[in-house]
């Protein structure tokens, strides 16, 4: 934990981006706590900067300034190899687009975040099904990416993100490439890894309807929190 | 450790059953790298082929005389009386007729190519009856020995397969006549096979060349038996006279000609395998490019640069290895045994070989083809290793 409870904690954080010779700064001075098992949604137009914060926190990206800190470590502080083991370790990520292996079945989709501890191929196999049974595709466990709907993929994708009971699990627009009825399932989902685990989530997203199920909202426009508001 | 191992494991297998999905990159690398170790085992095959003949031909118990300062027989001399003095060494062999010891003529008569039909230079050499026992392994292979005295030669299988008129009962010209073709004989793949042979005694007055020799052929009671027999000779004052072992000097003959062959194999196989690298390097950037999500998706989760950077090599150093065993069979069954004959710029006659496809030379093609890869693989996988993970995940 920080200094102030919060599971996440963004401090002063910007981020610039150079095109050319153009400077362009995404975050600006951004402040930001997640207590633990919030549901956070973030919101705000393209460009906003909302995935720019998704990814520091992640430790996929580093600020410019200021600090990211997650479980109480700075994680901006850490070196390229610590920061991929710390990713292993305490982060499950949930993209718009799956990304899934396409050569690999469901469970072996969901088992590579695995391959990254000491289990063994039996404590795997158990962590796999486990995963599988909470997303409810244990049927579907054989089948590659190819033969799974667009919901089918992103269950097989939450699932790889809770397999190794992580701190966090972030998701960027996790709907944001299926139609409603398949979105209210992942989002469905979501609320239940939050209400009933009680996994901390925060969620990149356009949509007004999916930030709703969120416990709490906050609005990111021209890389800065701009509006928050508890729903 | 054993974390590291098993997430290489896991890309390295993923990687490897990915290569089918860019089966198009992946192949025309693959050919590129088969077609470079084909041409690289193929061309040193021939420099195989040419020192296997040449060194077939030579056994380190036979001792080969020559006229002091004489790099090769053609610029050798010898008198009857100085071939007699050698004759009767001690430590030359003996066989139930006598001294293993031949006292030769070597000349060069102008023969048509069978492929070409333009003449060539082709070594006629005169013999004398020990000279069987000198080459224990010649032996008659179709017809029968020419008979001493008469004017009848019998000739090498790679001679006879090399060039016109040489095929048995055919006719040589030689000086204002034209002499029998009564045989056909093997020497091991050596030299010999290459020659024709006649007796000496019916050459020397053909050629006027009353009764000189240009060098003795003599097997010695044993290899070891080399150094004080040509101590002896050379010490000997009424002797002038220099003694070589006859694989010392086929080495020595071969050396210029498969030092060519080899330095201009290696210069082509390494221009090609300059193209072959791009190939390869082609193909990892397009195999890279074309998963620049996926490996960024993996390094999202946790995977290391190391384990990334090792499974893209990997999978170089799969499409190297089987474009190298593809080039290594092409090159083995395309090229081993194949007949040719080249011109041996000692003696100034041909040489009859054929081309000699070793295990080895197909080892040194594998090795070049992963040297290819692995150069080939290298940049792309530092590329994949670097790529923002951020940016590299919003790819399409």
């Amino acid at each position: 934990m920080s200094d102030n409870g919060s599971l996440v904690s963004v401090r002063d954080a910007t981020k610039t981006f150079r095109r050319g010779s153009e400077e362009i700064r995404v975050l600006e001075r951004l402040d930001l706590d997640v207590p633990e098992g919030e549901f956070l949604a973030l919101m705000g137009p393209s460009g906003s900067g909302k995935s720019t914060l998704l990814n520091l926190i992640a430790g996929l990206d580093r600020p410019t300034d200021g600090s990211v800190t997650v479980a109480g470590e700075r994680i901006d502080r850490l070196s390229r190899t610590k920061l991929a083991a710390w990713r292993a370790r305490h982060v499950g990520l949930v993209f718009q687009f799956y990304n899934l292996l396409p050569v690999l079945t469901a469970e072996r989709n969901v088992e590579l975040p695995l391959l990254l501890t000491h289990l063994s191929r039996a404590q795997r196999k158990k962590h796999v099904d486990t995963a599988l049974g909470v997303v409810g595709l244990t049927h579907r466990k054989g089948h590659y990416p190819r033969t799974l709907s667009g919901g089918e993929q992103q269950r097989v994708g939450i699932a790889r993100g809770i397999v190794t009971d992580p701190t966090l699990l972030l998701a960027d627009e996790p709907t944001g490439d299926l139609d409603r009825k398949s979105g209210d399932e992942i989002l469905e989902l979501l609320t239940a890894l939050n209400r009933e685990h009680n996994k901390t989530i925060v969620m990149v997203t356009h949509d007004p309807h999916a930030a709703r199920r969120a416990t709490r909202v906050l609005h990111m426009s021209e890389g800065k929190l701009s509006q928050e508001a508890a729903e | 450790m054993l974390n590291w191992l098993t997430q290489v494991f896991a890309l390295t297998q993923f990687n490897i059953q990915t290569i089918w999905q860019r089966k198009g990159s992946s192949a025309a690398a693959l050919f590129g790298i088969a077609g470079v170790v084909a041409v690289l085992v193929g061309v040193l095959s021939i420099g195989k082929g040419f020192e296997h003949a040449m060194q077939a031909s030579g056994r380190p118990d036979t001792a080969l005389i020559l006229r002091s300062g004489a790099d090769s027989e053609m610029m050798s001399g010898l008198s009857r009386d100085v071939t007699r003095i050698i004759g009767d060494a001690e430590g030359i062999a003996r066989g139930d007729n006598g001294a293993l010891s031949s006292s030769e003529l070597f000349v060069i008569i102008n023969l048509p190519k069978r492929s070409t039909g333009t003449d060539a230079n082709v070594p006629l050499r005169g013999v004398e009856p020990p000279a069987f026992g000198v080459r224990s392994e010649v032996e008659i292979v179709s017809g029968r020995s020419f008979e001493w005295g008469k004017n009848e030669v019998i000739v090498g299988v790679g001679a006879a397969r090399e060039f016109r008129g040489l095929e048995l009962g055919g006719e040589i010209p030689v000086g204002p006549e034209r002499w029998k073709v009564v045989g056909l004989f093997a020497a091991g793949g050596g030299l010999s096979e290459s020659e024709i042979w006649t007796d000496a005694g019916v050459l020397q007055p053909a050629y006027r060349r009353g009764s000189s020799f240009q060098a003795v052929y003599a097997k010695l009671e044993s290899a070891d038996a080399f150094q004080s027999f040509s101590d002896r000779l050379t010490t000997d004052p009424r002797l002038n006279v220099k003694v070589v072992r006859q694989t010392d000097y086929y080495a020595e003959q071969s050396q210029a000609i498969s030092g060519l062959i080899n330095g201009l194999g290696s210069l082509i196989a390494g221009l090609m395998g300059i193209g072959a690298v791009f190939g390869a390097l082609n193909t990892m950037y397009s195999a890279v490019s074309s998963r620049t999500r996926e490996i960024a998706t993996l390094r999202a989760l946790g995977f290391g640069n190391g384990p990334v950077i090792i499974s893209v090599m990997a999978e170089a150093l799969v499409i190297a290895v089987v474009g190298g065993l593809a080039g290594a069979g092409l090159a083995y069954l395309a090229f081993d045994g194949f007949q040719a004959a080249t011109m041996n710029w000692q003696s100034f006659s041909q040489v009859a070989f054929a081309f000699d496809v070793t295990p080895a030379l197909l080892v040194q093609g594998i090795v070049y083809a992963v040297l290819i890869g692995f150069v080939g693989g290298l940049l792309p996988a530092i590329r994949a290793a670097r790529m923002p993970i951020a940016a590299a995940l919003r790819e399409s």
